[in-house]
């Protein structure tokens, strides 16, 4: 996002009783030239709960890993309770005594739950491992939390939730002064969470600090106090939360503010929206701490946004509809005949097609060539029994590579070699070769420059003007409220609301990401707009 | 407070009840298979359950079970090593050269090899980031090559003529000989080595999650560069007893020996990607193998190719089961 | 941080050269050193016997390619050579032709289990064609009652002896056809590229709904009919079926073929050319350390250390990209 930043960060607050526990202070992270954190100050109290927010590509994750030693500071220096230190891997953060959760439970599920909290520290007797005093302590420890579970069980026998506390428990039995929780609740249950919720205020009655990482605005406003708001490798905002309405917190991440006016991109100014019938209509979509009951509709010359913050369930709706993730329940029906659900070649049959979020793993195929990289989906279609027809291939290959400007010396150069703009419009291309009916997009201008950006948007309204469905997810808040002509915002794996006709702006989407909406599409939020800065 | 009691995890009671099922198959299988063989060849053949013949199994099973312990380890950190049948063929031409200067020589010349070639295919794989199987690929040729090399393309065969040396390899107490002594004093501390020690805990630890390992502050190549060494040196030492018990180095031995040391570990229990197995199952698995190739032998009119078919078929349905088993429990 | 993609610098371009074209340029120099030093060397009667030598595991090894190239690996080569051995001697009475193709079924029985194995129920393919390996030659010998047969079936012997006009020898000529068959199958087939697309990423290829599965099994059965040719090429050169010894240890010669041809065991690319020049160069060192004198197990230390400087060179093309 290129804007300018009129919100200065805001001075730390001065009151700042105990020393910080660790801080960073001008820390400059840089991958190949790329700045990814620029000037970051941070500090972290003893005992406090500490929120780190912004979307995707704000430098959250590269922080973390600056503080918890898997990556070093290019410039600017951390302290740890006042000293300063330098962690030149993981191993030395823990022992300093910064531990971290992360999303996924990172511990070994063969190994017993003892075996996983003592591992690289087993106590021992003449040399030996003494289980006895190892699951003695185990149980010790975890009874602290309120969790009885038999210590010599297998770790992948448990709970999500109960893996998550022994994850915790090691953490924190590794003389632990901070906690970094790196998005904890993302496959836990509601009472799980609460398990979670109530452990930490323990460790903060132990003058642990944590710092506490998710998208998910409830918790973050239940279980913190402060927060640093990250958005583009910089701090734009540190403060308490109680000062802060949702709202606010939302636009700071987004970097919007309403008084934006349209523009930024190269859509047209109004969205696309049709009363044809729809070609899709997807019920219930389903899948156990991913979405639940999802319905959207789209009609042919539609461009629908999906909307939502990171983690909102966008990208598994995409992959719920184009048959790529199996349903707990649900289905997709295209022009009234239902799909096979979980199959990718049954969806592609029914003309749903999807460019995937991540192009590097899940799109191309970097040894192959611009051409076949193209046609790699409709390779069946252009060939005759079984030979890969180049004239066929070269007729498909030639149209697509002049309509979106794919820029390559020749088709038959590897894909790989191609800038990040150029492999997306390749991607595109294999979709259009297959006369989709039903275009998903995951984030299509996400890492590539400017000048690209503008051609796909413009070549997402021309696909939309041509009769093709679209739905469109993007981090970028422009981009989605100004190519969409309907919206449907998502919020904790459901449907929070749809906004239609002059709903879609900045204002009530980002009202709508915060959960200020009535659940009835179409209540405008209009007497909120006052408030926003 | 309120206390947590362990729930079940994300699986229905079916579920569990089948993956019991599969996990009793595959931890145990082999054992109870070769109860159940024993049984019934001891009732058909008369000839099988006597002193000298289960001696003669022991004593088979003592070399590929020595191997096997190393390759077990490997196996636990979702390794392989393919070097052990020549690495086994060396260690025998080794110790019957190492034999001039008495039993020393003759054990500790074969280990030191084993060790420095271990060293040398761990350190590729723990550091030089290349894949086990093909480092230990190349060291199955290379050391094959060496130890025909030394013998003059096999022409000739070293002889032990050191009576102490002979005298490990064919004396014993009472009916059990030297080496199946060995091998289970080397089961035994590896069994210690495996569940009581942190480089077994490690062992585990790299073969369960290698990246968990490494985020928990595991020297996960420290770990993978030890399970080459010890598997070399147990090559070694395996072959070294078993040139004693020959009297001689001959350096053609071994030939896919390999093969028959990863079969009896899998069909062991141990898991092929690593984290989950044990060496009792691993002494299961040689035990099975070595007495359905007796068995066969006692039928007679048996093809002792069949060996080959029915561990082969064995080693592919539990792999199938691991296979199962572990694509259930990432869902 | 993540999302931002930098268009790599063209370094190592010396590295990426020796990669892709390191084994013609050793097989240039292999010659060059027996113009010099070895007499007798370019005579069509060494060049002939060479060529006839590299046969089976020149076959062998494209098919290894075929499966290499979807981020594979096919050990059971060995064991269906033996299959292939052992059947044809059984049903020679119904003429050559008829043993051959129920051999070839039988082998192909081999690429289905494996195929299954891996594509199916997921098994790694060093461990689904590791089983096979063991079980596929212990079948092989029950088959054939553990023993060695002298075959003199007159089709087999002519196709193994003769040659057209004297020059061309027919294994070479099926050699040749077949690395025709199969670099029209790798270059010019919708099959072809879906299988390099599954190497090069699995991932993709899923989700642009190739049928993964399917082309697996094809693969893998391909592999095994491949190594049935070359079992019954071993055969007609022996004049016997020897299913115990016959292609011992011809994967590992089929896999060195295929990396140092310039197909990296990471999958996402086929070398057929590379493959035979692989194999050539294998059959063209050794035969140079046998004109030399170099003892046998020296040259199999040679082989060891080619396959791990190839690996280690295909290993840092991962790295640099």
């Amino acid at each position: 996002m290129s804007l300018p930043t009129q919100d200065v960060p805001p001075p730390l607050p001065p009151a700042i009783t105990d020393r910080p526990v660790l801080e960073a202070d001008g820390v400059v992270k840089r991958f190949a030239g790329v700045t990814a954190l620029d000037d970051i100050r941070f500090r972290l109290r003893p005992g406090e709960s500490h929120a780190l927010m912004g979307e995707n590509g704000a430098g959250k994750s590269t922080l973390i890993k600056v503080l918890t030693g898997v990556y070093q500071p290019d410039e600017g220096e951390l302290r740890f309770a006042g000293a300063p230190v330098r962690f030149a891997q993981p191993l030395d953060a823990q022992r300093a005594g910064v531990s971290t959760i992360y999303q996924e439970v990172n511990l070994i599920p063969l190994m017993s739950v003892a075996q996983n909290i003592y591992l690289g520290r087993e106590p021992r007797r003449l040399g030996l491992i003494d289980y006895r005093r190892m699951n003695a302590d185990a149980r010790d420890l975890l009874s602290t939390y309120g969790i009885r579970v038999d210590p010599a069980r297998a770790l992948r026998s448990l709970a999500l939730g109960v893996q998550q506390m022994v994850a915790l428990a090691r953490a924190v039995s590794i003389n632990a002064r901070v906690v970094i929780m790196d998005e904890p609740t993302s496959s836990l249950e509601a009472k799980e969470v609460e398990t979670l919720f109530r452990v930490i205020g323990l460790l903060r009655e132990q003058g642990i600090a944590i710092l506490y990482v998710s998208h998910r605005m409830d918790e973050i406003y239940r279980v913190c106090e402060r927060v640093t708001v990250l958005r583009d490798g910089r701090v734009v905002h540190v403060g308490d939360l109680d000062e802060l309405p949702r709202r606010e917190l939302v636009s700071l991440m987004l970097g919007r503010t309403v008084e934006r006016s349209g523009g930024q991109t190269a859509f047209a100014d109004e969205g696309h929206t049709t009363a044809a019938p729809p070609v899709l209509v997807a019920t219930d979509l389903s899948r156990r701490h991913q979405i639940q009951d999802i319905s959207i509709d789209i009609r042919p010359g539609e461009v629908v946004g999906l909307g939502g913050l990171l983690g909102a369930g966008r990208s598994e709706t995409l992959k719920a509809m184009a048959g790529v993730m199996q349903l707990d329940r649900g289905s997709v029906q295209v022009e009234g005949k239902t799909v096979r659900p979980g199959s990718v070649p049954a969806a592609i049959r029914a003309g749903i097609v999807m460019l995937p979020e991540d192009r590097k793993s899940e799109g191309i195929v970097p040894e192959l060539s611009v051409r076949d990289n193209i046609v790699l989906a409709a390779l069946p279609r252009l060939s005759r029994a079984g030979f890969s027809s180049k004239r066929n291939q070269d007729a498909v290959v030639d149209v697509f590579m002049r309509r979106l400007r794919i820029k390559a010396s020749s088709p038959d150069q590897a894909v790989s070699e191609l800038s990040g703009g150029n492999q997306q419009k390749v991607m595109i291309a294999r979709w259009l070769a297959m006369s989709p009916k039903v275009l998903l997009l995951d984030e299509p201008t996400r890492g590539i420059d400017v000048g690209a950006k503008a051609e796909v948007q413009a070549l997402i309204d021309e696909l939309a003007a041509e009769g093709l469905a679209i739905v469109l997810v993007s981090s970028e808040v422009e981009e989605v409220v100004e190519g969409a002509g309907r919206m449907v915002v998502l919020r904790d794996g459901r449907v929070e609301t749809e906004l239609t006709g002059d709903e879609v702006d900045e204002a009530h989407y980002l009202a709508a990401i915060a959960g200020e909406t009535p659940h009835q599409p179409g209540a405008a939020p209009d007497e909120e707009q006052g408030e926003t800065p | 407070m309120s206390v947590i009691e362990p729930e079940a995890g994300p699986v229905t009671t079916a579920q569990v009840t089948r993956e019991r099922a599969l996990g009793v198959v595959q931890s145990y299988g082999a054992a109870i298979v070769l109860v159940l063989l024993v049984a019934i060849a001891s009732v058909s053949f008369p000839t099988f359950f006597t002193v000298g013949n289960l001696s003669n199994i022991l004593t088979q099973s003592s070399f590929i079970l020595i191997i096997s312990i190393g390759m077990t380890f490997v196996i636990l950190t979702g390794g392989i090593d393919l070097s052990v049948g020549s690495m086994f063929a060396l260690g025998g031409v080794l110790a019957a050269q190492g034999s001039a200067f008495g039993l020393a020589g003759a054990l500790l010349l074969p280990l030191l090899v084993g060790i420095a070639v271990g060293a040398v295919q761990g350190a590729l794989v723990a550091w030089g980031g290349m894949a086990p199987f093909i480092v230990t690929l190349a060291g199955l040729l290379a050391i094959r090559g060496v130890a025909l090399q030394i013998t003059g393309a096999g022409s000739t065969t070293p002889i032990i003529r050191d009576e102490l040396t002979r005298a490990l390899g064919q004396g014993g107490i009472g009916n059990v000989r030297w080496p199946a002594i060995i091998a289970l004093v080397l089961l035994g501390i590896g069994v210690v080595l495996l569940t009581r020690t942190r480089l077994g805990q490690g062992v585990l630890a790299v073969g369960g999650s290698e990246s968990a390992s490494t985020l928990m502050g595991l020297r996960v190549g420290r770990v993978k560069f030890s399970v080459y060494v010890l598997s070399g040196a147990m090559a070694a030492l395996a072959g070294a007893l078993s040139a004693a018990y020959a009297s001689s180095g001959v350096p053609t031995v071994g030939v896919g020996l390999e093969l028959t040391a990863i079969s009896a570990v899998v069909i062991g229990g141990t898991l092929l990607s690593g984290g989950k197995g044990s060496l009792i199952g691993t002494l299961a698995g040689v035990l099975l193998l070595t007495v359905i190739q007796n068995v066969i032998n006692q039928v007679g009119n048996l093809s002792s190719s069949v060996q080959a078919v029915v561990s082969g078929a064995f080693l592919a349905v539990v792999v199938v089961i691991q296979t199962v088993l572990s694509r259930q429990q990432r869902l | 941080m993540s999302t931002v993609t930098i268009a790599l610098p063209r370094r190592g371009s010396a590295l990426r050269f020796a990669q892709r074209y390191g084994v013609y340029g050793a097989l240039v120099l292999i010659f060059g050193y027996n113009l010099v030093f070895t007499a007798n060397f370019f005579t069509l009667a060494n060049f002939r016997t060479q060529f006839v030598q590299v046969i089976p595991v020149l076959i062998v090894a494209l098919g290894m390619a075929l499966v290499i190239g979807t981020e594979g690996i096919d050990l059971s080569v060995g064991a269906s050579m033996a299959m292939a051995a052992a059947v044809l001697p059984l049903y020679l009475g119904y003429g050559f032709f008829p043993a051959a193709i129920v051999a070839l079924v039988a082998v192909a029985m081999i690429g289905v289990i494996n195929g299954t194995l891996v594509a199916a129920v997921g098994v790694q393919p060093i461990v689904a064609t590791l089983a096979l390996m063991v079980a596929g030659r212990g079948l092989a010998l029950v088959v054939s009652g553990d023993q060695s047969k002298t075959v003199l079936d007159p089709v087999l012997l002519e196709l193994s002896r003769g040659s057209i006009g004297g020059v061309l020898p027919y294994t070479v000529l099926l050699g040749a056809v077949l690395v025709g068959i199969i670099a029209v199958l790798v270059n010019l087939t919708t099959f072809g590229k879906q299988l390099v697309a599954i190497g090069g990423n699995r991932r993709a290829a899923e989700l642009a709904g190739l049928p993964v599965r399917r082309i697996l099994l094809l693969v893998y059965i391909v592999s095994a009919l491949l190594a049935g040719i070359a079992g019954l090429v071993g055969v007609a050169r022996l004049s016997a079926s020897v299913p115990s010894t016959l292609g011992n240890l011809i994967e590992l010669s089929a896999i060195t073929a295929v990396v140092v041809g310039g197909t990296p065991l990471a999958g996402g690319r086929v070398k057929i050319a590379g493959t035979v020049a692989g194999a050539l160069l294998l059959q063209f060192i050794s035969a140079t350390l046998i004109k030399n004198n170099v003892p046998d197990a020296i040259s199999q230390i040679v082989q060891a250390a080619i396959i791990v400087v190839a690996v280690f060179i295909q290993r840092s093309r991962q790295v640099t990209r």
